[in-house]
Order: structure tokens, then C-alpha cells, then sequence
């Protein structure tokens, strides 16, 4: 199982989002993060859909995302050069002898300050979701008073378009069936 | 032409080529029922339950291969659909469901009958619809037609606000044509990978071909047919397949599966290679995915992409329309006879539900086994179609009733749903009047929608009902048997007269508790002008034979446990064999019975005529 990234542009319709979450309900698949925004095109969204899948089991949710009716578009960027990127609020809280060290950790993530009380703190940090997954990390022992985390968007590197072909669906078959030990899942 | 919302549905239904709507009207659907007297050319059926109105419109679209319509109104109404959308959906029916909504103003108040039915039916439709303006439902409505029948088949609902019935727009068919730049109903596999395929069949030594409902759907029965002829491979059918190939033919090995023949299930751990069309390898197909058809290789062959390598994975999959499919990867198979493979396949032939009807116990009970077999065989030179509903007669009907045309069997196959037969019936009765149309149901589903009987005598039709009652939720109880140590919690059940529940819906009713009666009781129903309804009183705790438990090995079965051998019942005397080249169960019953039982010689019956193979176990 690894993280998967997926690109979906949608028609810009009531409930297209509910049809895309309910899918991965319905599928069996969990969720990582699920971005939603405008495009340059009106009336077409675009979602970034991160999801913890075999190599086949992405094949599936990408084959299942073009069979909904609203979906234009699916690509998956997780084996292409991409670039990922998060926005991360995180409040703090800081003590005037501990106040240095967290604007010191905040130069070292290359993150900004956008909020200052006489407790707290308010940064703002942008990167890869692991890069705010660190950040949260060494923030951690001063105290963080609360988190908000977009989820991850996402975008191949180069000038190249993306194919519109449907999924590609032959696959290895070692990793077909993730192994369920030995209970039953038959009914 | 400036029309209401309400009068623009039924003018998109009729353009659509609908002649027959299955509804149940109320508050939020008024204005579309107040229109309907409008449009004379359109029937209306009245159901009992709106479960009724989407069943019957999946039997009516399963038998005609036209799309079903429903039509209900809010809450209550559309929730009650949920039971056949879901049906329709695993089973790829195509129908289209209208449902009213309360007015657009009025969504999100919780007003009276107020469901968010496009939230609810969202993963069991194809697609669905929330349409708050007149203008857009004959778009809608045109798209649904067009969703529900393309690509894989299946359900669309359109939910329609009050309001939007009743305003009125200007209606311009030509302007609502389908725009749908999502929809990818069709794909085109690259010609690499039918190379690949055909190298595959060429190469195979102990093939077979798997003949899913895809074959039913896009009416291949003679291309698939052509294929294994050329290639000299066996075919097997899933449940839905069941007439997609005729039973008859000497290439068809019958059912596979949890219940399906043992030979088969047999030949299929055994095969180097499965083609299968049109069919998604489901757990009741496959019993145990980790020691399913290890030596084989397959070719799967569906329209729909997510059904590739979803249970099983597959070495090439060929996406798109088996018709297409078929004639590309036709002229690229060599000829070929498979011999040594047949004799493998031959030498255990005839090794299932065949050999289990033979072990029945003699004790004078009517067995379903026989029922269906018998009713096969008085029906064989009409045009039938019979709807099954889920459990143990549903499995028998497929073991024993010998399909030969496609669409002949309508059964839910996927969602398993109990109450199905009867409504779908119905609905087959509407797309094929000039057929006759069997039920053959559970004393348990039959009364999950029994009071659709009422909507078969308002509207005159006739549907021949024969209930399998064992007075036991007979598949539940079978499991209770064989994993819960027959500790039969909530399966006995009882039930009404159901002989005079038929006459109290002033229909006939008919008992038969014995097999000397089931030929004359058959007859009966079929000279009667209605619809008849035959209780049909059974052994009781019978058991379906073979079986695969759950998420077991596929060869794996458990098999009816050697009992006396059936002795022929007196009745058989009577009986005018058919001339049919099949091997009759019953004469190799009774050959089998008197060789064993040392009366008679054992004689090779399917080459006599069958009175003489009757008189001779009878001494």
C-alpha cells in the first residue's frame, strides 16, 4: 500500500463531489485528502484526490472515477514528475523565553508568520505534506493549540499534457490481493 | 411549443418509444399523473408498492432489452424504489426511475414527504438527477434513456420538483439532446491485445469459454457459439447466462459456481485458459480467490473497465462491446478440436445436480427438484419465460429447467433480492404479451410482494405463479444446516392458504402436494385465462446439491449424501418424454434404481424410448 495521487477534473455540477466521496466509500478506499478548486476552464473543477491503494487498487478507484458520469478527466500523477503542494495554519503557543525559537523554526521551514498574540503564534507554511507533517512535528513540544491542513494539490512537471486515455488496466497479480490473513470475508 | 414541466415528461417518454409506465401516484407526482390523461398512448400500471414498480420495470427491460420506466412520488415513494434500483443495478438493467420531489423552494426544510433521493439512490444508480426547472427535464429525461441503456446497462433516477412540473417552458426535443463529455460508454481495445488473446486461445490446450449475462445483453449467442465451434472450446454459463447459450447445445456444460454443475466447477481448476465475456467473476462464481483457476490464464472480455481485474487478474483484457470484440478476434483463431480436453470434461458429465436429483429419498414427498424439473418438460414446446426469485428454488430452476433461448430466465442474480419474481414478472408479461410467463418463487419471497397479485388481476393479465412452499426460508435454512449446526433460528415460516389468498384476489389457486399431480395441475394453470397461482407444498428441509460453501475451494463441494436411491413414482406412467437429446434425469434415475436395487438390468436409457425404461424398473 502506498499513497496515490490522482488528478480528477469534474463537470462543476451540484453533488459532483458527493459522487466522487461517496465512490471511494463505496469502493473500500480511504481518503487521504481531497482538494477541490476552479480551473482555468468555466464550469470544470479539479480535484486532487490522495488515497492509500495498492498499485492495482488505484487502477481501480482511476477506472471507477471515469465511469462517473461528471467525470471528465483522470490522471494519476504518483509515478510522473510532479509537483505537490500543501498550505498548513498552525496557531502555537509560545512563551516570551520559547517566542525566539519558534520564529527561528518557522525561517528554517521557510514558513511566515501571519498572526502574533502575547501567547501565540499563527504561521503559515507551505510544502509537500510531509514537509508540514515535520513542521507539526517539531512544533509539537511548544505546544500546538490547534492545526488546518488543505490537503494536498497537485501538478505534473513539464509542458507535456496528460494523456486522456482510459485507465490502463493490466497489473501485476502479486499485488492484487492485499492479504487479509485468514479471516473470512465471504458472506 | 410551450408545454408544462409535467406534460414535457411525457412527451420525452413517448418520443423515447416508452409504451408502458409502472408507478404509483402522490402528492409531489401529481401535476405528471394530472398531464398523463394527456398521452393515451402511454399505459399506466398500477402497483401495490413502489418496490413492485421498479421490479416490473426491471423485467419488463430484462425480457424486451428496452428500457423500464418507474414512477413514484417523494419520500416514501422514491425510498420504497430503493429495494429494485439496488436489484437493477448489480443485475445492469437498464430502467429509468421518475420520482416527484416537494418544491424546489421547499428542499432543505424537511417538508411533508421530503427525501433527498438523489443522495440516497447515489450509489445505487448509474447516474441520477435532481431537476428544479422545467427546462431541464426533457435534457434529463434524454440523457437517462440514454445513460441506462449504453455502455453497461443500468438504473438512472430523476427526481422532479413539484414546481417544475407544473411550470410551464418551451419544450424543443432537438435542444435536449444528450451533452455528456464525461460518459465514455464505449471503449476500443487496442489491436495488441486481441494479438495477445488470439495467441492465447490458439495456444490453449484445455480452454473454456464463460457466457455471462454480456452475451444475453449484446446478443452474441451465435458469435460465441461460432467461437467455441472453431476452437472446439466448452462453454459455461454464470446465473445471469443461463439461455444466453442454449442449453441443449452440445458446446454448453451448463452453470457454474457455488451451485453450479460439478464437472464444471471441476473443469474450471483444471482449464489453462478462461475466456470470459460479459461476466465479472463474482464470489459466487469463484468460490475462494486464492485457489481459483491457478493454471489458467484469462481473457476477460467486459464493456466495463472497472470490472478488469476488480476479483480476479487477468493476463488480457479486452474493454468494450462483445460483438466488436468477438468479430475481430474471430478471424485470428485457429481451428482446433480439443479432444483430449472433452474426454477429461465427458468423463465426469452428467456428475451434479443430474446425479443428485437421482439420490433423492423415496418417501413419497413432492421434491422442488421434480416440480421444476417436471414443469420444464410440459412447457418445452411453448415459448416461456420464467423469474425466479433468490434462494433454493432459485438454484433449482437453473439446475433443472433447461433454458433455450436468451432472456427465457429473469432472476436476481446479484443483489439476491427476495419479492423480485413476482413484480418482474409482471413486467416481462407487459414486454412479451405473447409469451407465458412463469414465477416460479419462495413461500418466503412470494410474500415479501404478494399484493402485486392484485395489480396482475386489475390489469388482466396472466402470470402463472408456482410457489416452492417448504414452509422454511429454505436457502437460510440449508446454511443453518451445514455452519450452525441446524439450529434453526427465525427460517421456519409460515404462511396463508395461499389457494385462497388467490381466489380472495379473485384469481385461481391451485394446491399440489403430490408429483402424480403436477402434470395435470401445470395443465390447469396453463388453460386458465388469468393469472394462476399453484401451491406447490414440498419437502421441507430439501437441500440444494452441490454446493460450495462460502469462500471455499470451487471444487470444494458438498455433495447430496448417497440416501436410498429414488425409486420411480407411480405417476410416470403417464408421461410423454420428450425428444429431446438431453439426458433425462428421471430414466437414468430409474435405471440407475433398478441396477442397484437388482430388479432390472441396467440399461443404457437415453437410447430408449422412455415408457419402456419406465416398465422395465417396474415389477
Amino acid at each position: 500500500m502506498a499513497k496515490h495521487t490522482l488528478i480528477a477534473y469534474v463537470e462543476d455540477v451540484p453533488g459532483v463531489l458527493n459522487r466522487v466521496a461517496s465512490l471511494f466509500r463505496r469502493r473500500n478506499f480511504n481518503i487521504d485528502s481531497l482538494t477541490v478548486g476552479r480551473t482555468e476552464q468555466p464550469g470544470v473543477s479539479r480535484l486532487t484526490v490522495v488515497v492509500e491503494a495498492t498499485e492495482a487498487g488505484a487502477r481501480i478507484v482511476e477506472a471507477n472515477l471515469y465511469k462517473l458520469v461528471n467525470v471528465l478527466r483522470v490522471d494519476d500523477l504518483t509515478h510522473k514528475p510532479s509537483l505537490f503542494r500543501e498550505l498548513g495554519l498552525v496557531k502555537v503557543k509560545v512563551t516570551p523565553q520559547t517566542r525566539s525559537e519558534v520564529l527561528q523554526l518557522t525561517d528554517v521551514f521557510r514558513a511566515r508568520v501571519v498572526d502574533v498574540d502575547e501567547a501565540s503564534i499563527v504561521i503559515e507554511v507551505t510544502g509537500t505534506p510531509e514537509k508540514i507533517g515535520k513542521f507539526e512535528l517539531v512544533l509539537k513540544p511548544y505546544g500546538i493549540i490547534e492545526i488546518v491542513r488543505t490537503g494536498a494539490v497537485a501538478m505534473a512537471r513539464g509542458h507535456e499534457l496528460l494523456s486522456a486515455a482510459p485507465p490502463l488496466v493490466r497489473t501485476a497479480a502479486a499485488d492484487h490481493h492485499p492479504d487479509t490473513a485468514s479471516l473470512s470475508m465471504s458472506v | 411549443m410551450k408545454l408544462t414541466g409535467a406534460e414535457i415528461i411525457w412527451e420525452c417518454l413517448q418520443k423515447e418509444g416508452v409504451d408502458v409506465v409502472f408507478g404509483y401516484p402522490g402528492g409531489a407526482i401529481l401535476p405528471t399523473y394530472d398531464a398523463m390523461t394527456k398521452y393515451p398512448k402511454i399505459h399506466h400500471v398500477l402497483v401495490r408498492h413502489e418496490q413492485g414498480a421498479t421490479h416490473m420495470a426491471d423485467g419488463y427491460a430484462r425480457a424486451s432489452g428496452k428500457v423500464g420506466v418507474a414512477i413514484a412520488t417523494s419520500g416514501p415513494g422514491a425510498t420504497n424504489m430503493v429495494t429494485g434500483i439496488a436489484t437493477a443495478m448489480m443485475d445492469s438493467s437498464p430502467i429509468v426511475c421518475i420520482t416527484g420531489q416537494v418544491g424546489s423552494k421547499a428542499i432543505g426544510t424537511d417538508a411533508f414527504q421530503e427525501t433527498d433521493v438523489t443522495g440516497v439512490t447515489l450509489p445505487i444508480t448509474k447516474h441520477n438527477y435532481l431537476v428544479t426547472k422545467p427546462g431541464d427535464i426533457a435534457r434529463a429525461i434524454r440523457e437517462a434513456f440514454y445513460i441506462a441503456s449504453s455502455g453497461r446497462p443500468g438504473p438512472v433516477l430523476i427526481d422532479i420538483t413539484k414546481d417544475a412540473q407544473q411550470l410551464t417552458t418551451e419544450f424543443d426535443w432537438e435542444a435536449a439532446a444528450p451533452r455528456l463529455p464525461g460518459y465514455r460508454p464505449s471503449y476500443h481495445a487496442p489491436a495488441s491485445e486481441f494479438a495477445r488473446a488470439a495467441e492465447l486461445i490458439n495456444s490453449a490446450k484445455r480452454p473454456l469459454i464463460f457466457a455471462g449475462q454480456g452475451v444475453l445483453k449484446s446478443g452474441t449467442t451465435a458469435e460465441v457459439l461460432k467461437l467455441a465451434q472453431t476452437a472446439g472450446i466448452p462453454i459455461t454459463t454464470t446465473l445471469l447466462g443461463i439461455g444466453a447459450i442454449p442449453a441443449s447445445s452440445e458446446f454448453n456444460l451448463g452453470m457454474m459456481g457455488m451451485h453450479g454443475e460439478a464437472w464444471v466447477n471441476e473443469a474450471i481448476q483444471q482449464a489453462d485458459l478462461l475466456i470470459a465475456l460479459g461476466m465479472r467473476f463474482d464470489d459466487r462464481v469463484t468460490g475462494n480467490l486464492k485457489t481459483y483457476a491457478l493454471n489458467a490464464k484469462k481473457i476477460h472480455v467486459d464493456i466495463d473497465p472497472t470490472e478488469i481485474n476488480k476479483n480476479v487478474p487477468v493476463d488480457v483484457a479486452l474493454i468494450g462491446d462483445l460483438r466488436e470484440v468477438l468479430s475481430l478476434i474471430q478471424p485470428q483463431v485457429k481451428k482446433a478440436n480439443h479432444d483430449e480436453w472433452w474426454a477429461t470434461i465427458n468423463a465426469r458429465r452428467g456428475d451434479a445436480a443430474v446425479r443428485d436429483i437421482q439420490s433423492l429419498p423415496d418417501s413419497g414427498h413432492l421434491y422442488a427438484a421434480h416440480v421444476i424439473n417436471d414443469l420444464w418438460r410440459l412447457t418445452q414446446k411453448r415459448d416461456t419465460i420464467v423469474v425466479t426469485d433468490v434462494g433454493q428454488h432459485q438454484m433449482w430452476e437453473a439446475q433443472y429447467f433447461r433454458h433455450e433461448k436468451p432472456r427465457s430466465l429473469i432472476t436476481s442474480g446479484g443483489l439476491g433480492t427476495m419479492g423480485f419474481a413476482l413484480p418482474a414478472a409482471i413486467g416481462a408479461k407487459f414486454a412479451c404479451p405473447e409469451k407465458d410467463v412463469w414465477v416460479v418463487v419462495g413461500d418466503g419471497g412470494f410474500q415479501m410482494t404478494s399484493c402485486e397479485l392484485a395489480t396482475a388481476e386489475q390489469e388482466g393479465i396472466k402470470v402463472n405463479v408456482a410457489i416452492i412452499n417448504n414452509s422454511f426460508l429454505g436457502m437460510v435454512r440449508q446454511w443453518q444446516e451445514f455452519f450452525y449446526d441446524k439450529r434453526y433460528a427465525a427460517t421456519p415460516i409460515t404462511g396463508p392458504d395461499f389457494v385462497k389468498l388467490a381466489e380472495a384476489y379473485r384469481l385461481k389457486g391451485l394446491r399440489c402436494n403430490k408429483r402424480a399431480d403436477v402434470k395435470s395441475t401445470v395443465e390447469k394453470t396453463l388453460a386458465d385465462k388469468g393469472t394462476v397461482v399453484i401451491d406447490f407444498v414440498v419437502e421441507k428441509e430439501d437441500t440444494v446439491f452441490p454446493m460450495v460453501p462460502a469462500g471455499a475451494d470451487l471444487d470444494k463441494m458438498i455433495r447430496r449424501p448417497k440416501q436410498d436411491v429414488m425409486i420411480e413414482s407411480g405417476s410416470d406412467k403417464d408421461w410423454e418424454m420428450p425428444s429431446s437429446t438431453l439426458p433425462n434425469v428421471f430414466v437414468e434415475a430409474k435405471a440407475e434404481a433398478a441396477a442397484l436395487s437388482g430388479r432390472g438390468k441396467a440399461t443404457k436409457p437415453a437410447k430408449k424410448p422412455a415408457r419402456k425404461a419406465a416398465k422395465t424398473t417396474r415389477r
